[in-house]
């Protein structure tokens, strides 16, 4: 049945007035990217007096733009890795077997997700001082301590997205593998975690997304050396200018690795919600 | 859901007449799921229940920076920290308390633009039209844009003398006598919440979107048979079915948008202005730039104790709790 136009209409006008919104701080950065100091600094203008690429030159040079971006890959990078593996071993555990604690696993689990960070930043920090003080081991500042944190975000939406997906895995299919001889962990690598693929690939990309954006931790736990992208892009402005055509272009690029990514894996994303959060 | 258990069971049933023979890796199986939990309970224990209590036990103390470098020798103050929290007549109180407002005003308005917004555009983009999977990869990118790289573009937008905003509300459009500042003032709110739809609604349009994905078509058929119209469609059978879904999607978009750092933070930087002073940076600010981590901890408790007894309620009052609290 042909949609009647009132509904076509409707559709039309909140599409367009929508993807206006969504575009209009997308077409800032990308243009402003692109203006001489001037053009930046002055009245706005929706079209650059002069095109140039300078922006794009001048970024690594105005802050070590390409050591935070070494960082942000490294603890965003582990902190996803670690979570996704820790949390395929419990989401079976708790998908598949019965066991005494279960509950209150879970709901652990699932109320820590709802703490806000800022519960956590002031104890990690007192923690990781007290750590350093006592073993010298030098938590605060490190990347270590960061990735570590990080897993404070990923790890519990990663533990509960990753049930309600195993369970939507057809439990006769290990059942099968465990009666033909395979280990617990044979079913779990060669049927479970290939049928949840998607589910799997949806908490990597949110928890490497949180980790990438992530500014509370990142401000107060980094030092000069350990600067992530999230604190580093407050560089480019110093007392007397603030560099926005720089500005612009540096989130342009910490920005599309990301958002290339998540595009790409996007199908994945709508289907692992679909199974792990949805159901 | 709670039958998990199928595989171990009947063998370590007694009353099969068997005796239970003794296998080698039957202790190492029982263990199992304990084993395959250990470094989930570790990290929880390191990150999460670790750092709680500390915050629970520093909420009592009067942990000023004198006693940062080994805050166990901080004296106790019992419930001081708790009693300047709640004193609504003192500046920390009431600051406080100005703080909370703020934050549930303009999350209840976050969330409830961002469902609305969301749920239209996933409503509209259900069956296929040209351009469909283009706007949908588009409508995605303020979600998958880091947050501080957007927010920082809307901070550009947002700036008093070259700014887009006031360059079109008042240069172009003449909406305004003068040029407004948006991130300082009363406009800071409105700025924030601009903001907040921006980076949020896309998150509710991919859950809409695979709730929908979860109705059966017959039902559209059915309808469709009966004389329904499209509209009716949507109010009878689009919106009812999603009915589940929206109970998760509200109390996610609530507990993220009320516990938001990141957002004030990058557009306001350290000190928020009043109108947008949410409880996040609030209690930021006591701990990290007036140095008071006591009071700060004993701020965060008390969040906690909110969060927690609207999370309970809700889940009470939705059958997502009643289900997800047995099955789970």
């Amino acid at each position: 049945m042909a949609p009647p136009s009132s509904f076509l209409w409707s559709r039309r006008i909140f599409l367009t007035l929508l993807t206006g919104f969504v575009l209009l701080p997308v077409y800032v950065m990308v243009s402003s990217s692109l203006k001489p100091l001037a053009d930046v600094t002055g009245e706005f203008r929706w079209l650059p007096s002069g095109l140039t690429i300078r922006p794009y030159i001048d970024i690594w040079s105005t802050v070590p733009l390409a050591r935070y971006f070494v960082n942000s890959l490294v603890v965003a990078g582990a902190a996803t890795v670690c979570s996704v593996v820790i949390a395929v071993f419990s989401a079976y555990a708790v998908s598949r077997y019965d066991f005494r604690g279960k509950r209150a696993f879970t709901v652990t689990v699932l109320s820590t997700q709802m703490f806000p960070g800022i519960l956590f930043l002031l104890p990690l920090f007192l923690l990781y001082v007290n750590i350093g003080n006592a073993t010298g081991i030098a938590l605060f500042g490190s990347r270590g301590g960061l990735i570590l944190t990080y897993l404070t975000f990923s790890l519990p939406f990663s533990i509960w997205m990753l049930i309600g997906y195993f369970d939507s895995v057809p439990r006769d299919l290990d059942e099968a593998a465990l009666v033909d001889g395979c280990g617990p962990l044979g079913a779990l690598f060669r049927i479970v975690v290939p049928a949840a693929i998607p589910g799997i690939v949806a908490v990597a990309v949110y928890a490497f997304m949180t980790a990438w954006g992530e500014v509370l931790f990142a401000s107060v736990m980094t030092n000069d050396t350990t600067r992530t992208l999230a604190v580093g892009l407050q560089g480019y402005s110093t007392l007397n200018d603030v560099y926005w055509n720089q500005i612009m272009a540096a989130s342009l690029v910490v920005s599309v690795p990301v958002v290339a990514g998540f595009l790409l894996l996007q199908r994945y994303l709508v289907a692992g919600l679909t199974a792990g959060a949805v159901k | 859901m709670t039958t998990t258990a199928e595989v171990e069971k009947p063998r370590a049933d007694p009353g099969t007449g068997r005796a239970p023979r003794p296998r080698p890796g039957r202790i190492r199986r029982i263990g199992l799921p304990y084993l395959l939990l250990l470094p989930a309970l570790v990290l929880e224990l390191l990150v999460h229940l670790v750092p709680m209590a500390i915050g629970i036990v520093m909420s009592f103390k009067e942990l000023t920076q004198f006693y940062i470098r080994d805050w166990g020798t901080a004296p106790w103050s019992g419930l001081d920290n708790y009693r300047v929290s709640v004193d609504f007549d003192a500046p920390v109180g009431e600051a406080l308390l100005h703080s909370f407002l703020v934050t549930v005003g303009f999350t209840l308005l976050s969330v409830g633009l961002c469902w609305l917004i969301g749920t239209a555009a996933a409503i509209f983009m259900q069956d296929t039209f040209r351009g469909r999977g283009l706007l949908r990869a588009l409508f995605l990118v303020p979600y998958a844009l880091p947050v501080y790289a957007a927010v920082i573009t809307w901070v550009f937008m947002f700036q008093h003398d070259n700014g887009l905003v006031n360059h079109v509300l008042h240069d172009q459009l003449h909406l305004t006598d003068k040029p407004s500042f948006w991130l300082i003032g009363d406009n800071s709110f409105y700025a924030l919440l601009t903001v907040s739809v921006w980076k949020g609604w896309p998150f509710a349009f991919l859950i809409v979107m695979a709730g929908l994905q979860n109705i059966p078509g017959e039902l559209y058929e059915a309808a469709a048979l009966d004389g329904a119209g499209m509209w009716q469609q949507i109010r009878r059978i689009t919106l009812p079915s999603l009915g589940p879904v929206n109970q998760v999607l509200v109390l996610v978009l609530f507990l993220w948008t009320f516990n938001d750092f990141n957002t004030p933070f990058v557009l306001f930087g350290r000190a928020a202005p009043e109108a947008a002073d949410l409880i996040s940076v609030h209690i930021y600010q006591a701990s990290f730039v007036t140095w008071n981590f006591g009071t700060g901890s004993a701020m965060s408790v008390l969040l906690l104790l909110f969060l927690l007894a609207v999370t309970g309620v809700y889940l009470a009052v939705t059958s997502r709790g009643r289900r997800a609290s047995h099955a789970r």
